[in-house]
């Protein structure tokens, strides 16, 4: 294995090298080229191809290339090395909230606060990507989400099943879904942070019980395992494992997987987003109008709500500094209306825009209009933990697996992400911790 | 892959006693000194640094032993430490057992012996990512043809990759599947090298088969031996690639090795405390390997 360079065919991949750069300053190029890295759900990557068409569309002047890299932590990974390094796009999408302040937005994204666009877009996402300085950094990049469960509504018609409003009547359909020979919850563990659901999305039920908990959280004062309130969603993930209620293959199914499941009636519920109604008509577009969503039920039917999800962000790295106004345009465009309906075209409109004057399509999916049902109810719709918190730790997806699949017990999970979550806010240098 | 090894190989051949002056002036040593310098030796200090401080790759903080602390307090490390040890130990058992027996096998008088030495080592070349994603989907627990194959039988085939107390084990067959074709090699150049004479003296005496193989084969592929011992035994206790490709360390944390909570450190951000865990890391291969590389090597002496 002896690597012999010549010295000729060294100088040709040097000047190789020397040509290549030389096309890539923008100097030599008529048009503007952005490079855009998105998450590469097949929704998002959808999303981003439709905006992309729209905008070179009205700006012939600028192309763009769509790139795509992991979710979950292998994202947050390349995300964090990418910016730390000055390898960053013109242009990516990545979390608001908790997420978006790991990723020390003072240091590595451009201030978007003066930009005109800002007066259209809703304070409430504006919060999620404000910085410690005050400065906000990104736009919206798609619609709110909700989190909670998607359902199969022709089971539910044929087995005459009611939407549940406490966990005990869900598991009651559960029992009658599994005795009618079907599955009745869908897990998908070969994408771990699909286990997440039962514990970030029954945080409107913690935040019901005690409101204050995402303060007391925050401040090392509260933990989820001596919180009875905050306990329960690990123990949810728990009991349903223990009763049987799990596809034969939840260890190594995918998010693909679960989408189709719930989409073609093979399982009941799946605890997901509500972005996932985006990825059904990629997947499965004839089921659109068989799945449904609920909120996670609490043990309160008269506190019945929804844990809400931002959307992603959609920020320019500081390391842009060659195409920063055709960035900014693009960001323009897309935090405009004729951006949501570029959304909505792709089928993006799962959810509740925020941006003022946008509108979802006339037809939407059954799903999208009972997630809607919360946002149109006072008091029925809360923001979720990491929009309130910039706390949270890195190994939850790993613990709800565990919990999850009977590896351990609802306690012994709760303790450990408590231990996960202070390693986390040590290594921030968090304060009180 | 193949490169390391025979890089490892060269450390282990010993260093010659005797110094003899250098035929090359000091400046030829400089471009070498170099690159040596840059790319090895300064990032072997700089981690060292920041494996003390808290680091976000945009500052570092230095905050003393406290990763070390906290990396050592990973309620996942010690399960890991087991597994790492548990990992290296069965790849490179398997890898010396099975490699000889093929080794043996394809020296010997076999019809398309070339074809045969080439398929046992065509694993080796396969990247190592591609193979972990292959049998992951060969191993699916409901649509792999594995189990599937199983079903054709009425055998209940288990999780491979998602049962907790198989995970490991799978991902370690798979391991030796890929890496059995270069111990393979190295045994099969220790066996062609063993003179025929002591087994034509060995058979005039009236040694059997089985004799002749306890007697002369074995201690006189001992070098052999040493050498796939050792290099699958470092192999086994950085492995990272496979186990990450197939389980993620999952489910749960149950098939985690050391490097594995490394790099989930590393991806979570803790760029201080995943540096403070491969200084750790190499601690521990060294106080592993370096004992066992000098008692081999003794060995090999004496025989």
């Amino acid at each position: 294995m002896t690597l012999r360079i010549s010295r000729r065919s060294l100088a040709l991949a040097l000047a190789g090298l020397g040509l290549s750069t030389a096309f890539a300053t923008p100097s030599f190029a008529d048009k503007t080229d952005l490079s855009f890295l998105v998450d590469n759900a097949p929704s998002t990557i959808a999303w981003a191809d439709q905006l992309k068409k729209d905008f070179e569309a009205a700006n012939p002047d600028i192309t763009i290339t769509v790139e795509q890299r992991p979710g979950g932590a292998d994202g947050d990974n390349i995300i964090k090395t990418r910016l730390a390094t000055g390898e960053m796009d013109d242009l990516f999408n990545y979390n608001a909230g908790s997420l978006f302040q790991q990723i020390n937005p003072v240091q590595n994204l451009v201030d978007l606060s003066g930009e005109p666009w800002q007066a259209n877009v809703l304070d409430s996402f504006k919060q999620v990507v404000t910085a410690p300085d005050g400065t906000v950094r990104g736009a919206p990049f798609g619609a709110a989400m909700g989190g909670g469960v998607l359902y199969n509504i022709p089971i539910y018609q044929q087995l005459g099943l009611k939407i549940p409003k406490t966990w005990a009547e869900f598991m009651a359909n559960n029992e009658k879904i599994k005795a009618a020979g079907k599955v009745p919850v869908i897990q998908t563990f070969g994408a771990t942070w699909t286990s997440q659901l039962f514990v970030l999305g029954d945080f409107y039920n913690v935040a019901a019980a005690d409101p204050s908990f995402a303060a007391d959280y925050t401040a090392n004062k509260a933990k989820y395992a001596t919180t009875p309130a905050a306990m329960k969603g690990f123990e949810h993930g728990a009991e349903v494992f223990k009763a049987g209620d799990l596809n034969p293959d939840f260890a190594a199914a995918t998010f693909e997987d679960g989408v189709k499941d719930v989409a073609t009636g093979v399982g009941a519920h799946y605890p997901m987003l509500t972005f996932a109604v985006s990825s059904i008509l990629q997947l499965a577009p004839e089921h659109i109008k068989d799945v449904g969503f609920f909120a996670l039920p609490g043990d309160d039917a008269s506190k019945n709500g929804l844990t809400v999800w931002m959307p992603a962000g959609l920020y320019i790295p500081k390391s842009n500094t060659d195409h920063l106004d055709a960035a900014k345009k693009f960001v323009a465009f897309v935090a405009s209306v004729a951006g949501c309906d570029s959304l909505n075209k792709a089928g993006g409109g799962t959810g509740p825009y925020l941006i003022k004057g946008c509108k979802l399509p006339a037809d939407v999916p059954p799903a999208v209009s009972d997630l809607q049902q919360y946002f149109d109810q006072p008091g029925t719709a809360t923001p979720a933990l990491e929009y309130l918190s910039p706390v949270k730790g890195p190994s939850l997806e790993q613990i709800t697996v565990q919990v999850g699949s009977g590896i351990s017990t609802a306690a012994e999970g709760a303790a450990l992400y408590d231990d996960d979550v202070k390693k986390q806010a040590q290594q921030l240098g968090l304060a009180g911790w | 892959m193949a490169t390391s090894y025979l890089a490892d190989t060269a450390v282990l051949a010993g260093r010659p006693k005797s110094r003899r002056p250098s035929p090359y002036p000091h400046w030829f040593y400089l471009p070498a000194a170099i690159i040596y310098g840059v790319l090895f030796l300064f990032p072997t200090v700089a981690a060292l640094f920041f494996s003390l401080t808290r680091w976000t790759l945009f500052n570092a903080t230095f905050i003393g032993l406290d990763n070390f602390r906290q990396f050592f307090s990973e309620h996942s490390l010690f399960q890991s430490l087991v597994n790492t040890l548990i990992y290296a130990a069965l790849t490179s058992g398997l890898k010396v057992v099975i490699g000889l027996l093929l080794g043996i096998m394809l020296t010997g008088q076999i019809i398309a012996q070339g074809y045969l030495r080439s398929v046992i080592f065509f694993p080796v070349l396969v990247s190592t990512v591609g193979v972990g994603i292959t049998f992951t989907t060969m191993m699916h627990p409901t649509a792999g043809v594995i189990n599937e194959t199983l079903a054709l039988f009425h055998i209940p085939g288990p999780g491979w990759l998602t049962d907790p107390h198989l995970a490991l084990f799978s991902v370690a067959l798979v391991d030796v599947w890929k890496g059995v074709g270069l111990a393979t090699v190295i045994y099969m150049a220790g066996l062609v090298s063993i003179p025929r004479d002591y087994y034509e003296a060995a058979a005039i005496d009236g040694a059997t088969g089985w004799q002749q193989f306890w007697n002369i084969t074995l201690p006189l592929v001992m070098p052999a031996t040493t050498t796939v011992i050792i290099l699958s035994l470092i192999g086994g206790l950085r492995s990272f690639d496979l186990i990450w490709a197939m389980t993620k360390g999952g489910p749960g944390f149950t098939s985690d090795v050391i490097a594995s909570v490394i790099y989930k450190q590393y991806q979570a951000g803790f760029y201080g405390l995943s540096t403070a865990g491969n200084v750790v890391l190499f601690v521990l291969v060294a106080i592993i390997i370096v004992p066992l590389a000098m008692a081999l090597n003794r060995r090999q002496v004496q025989a």
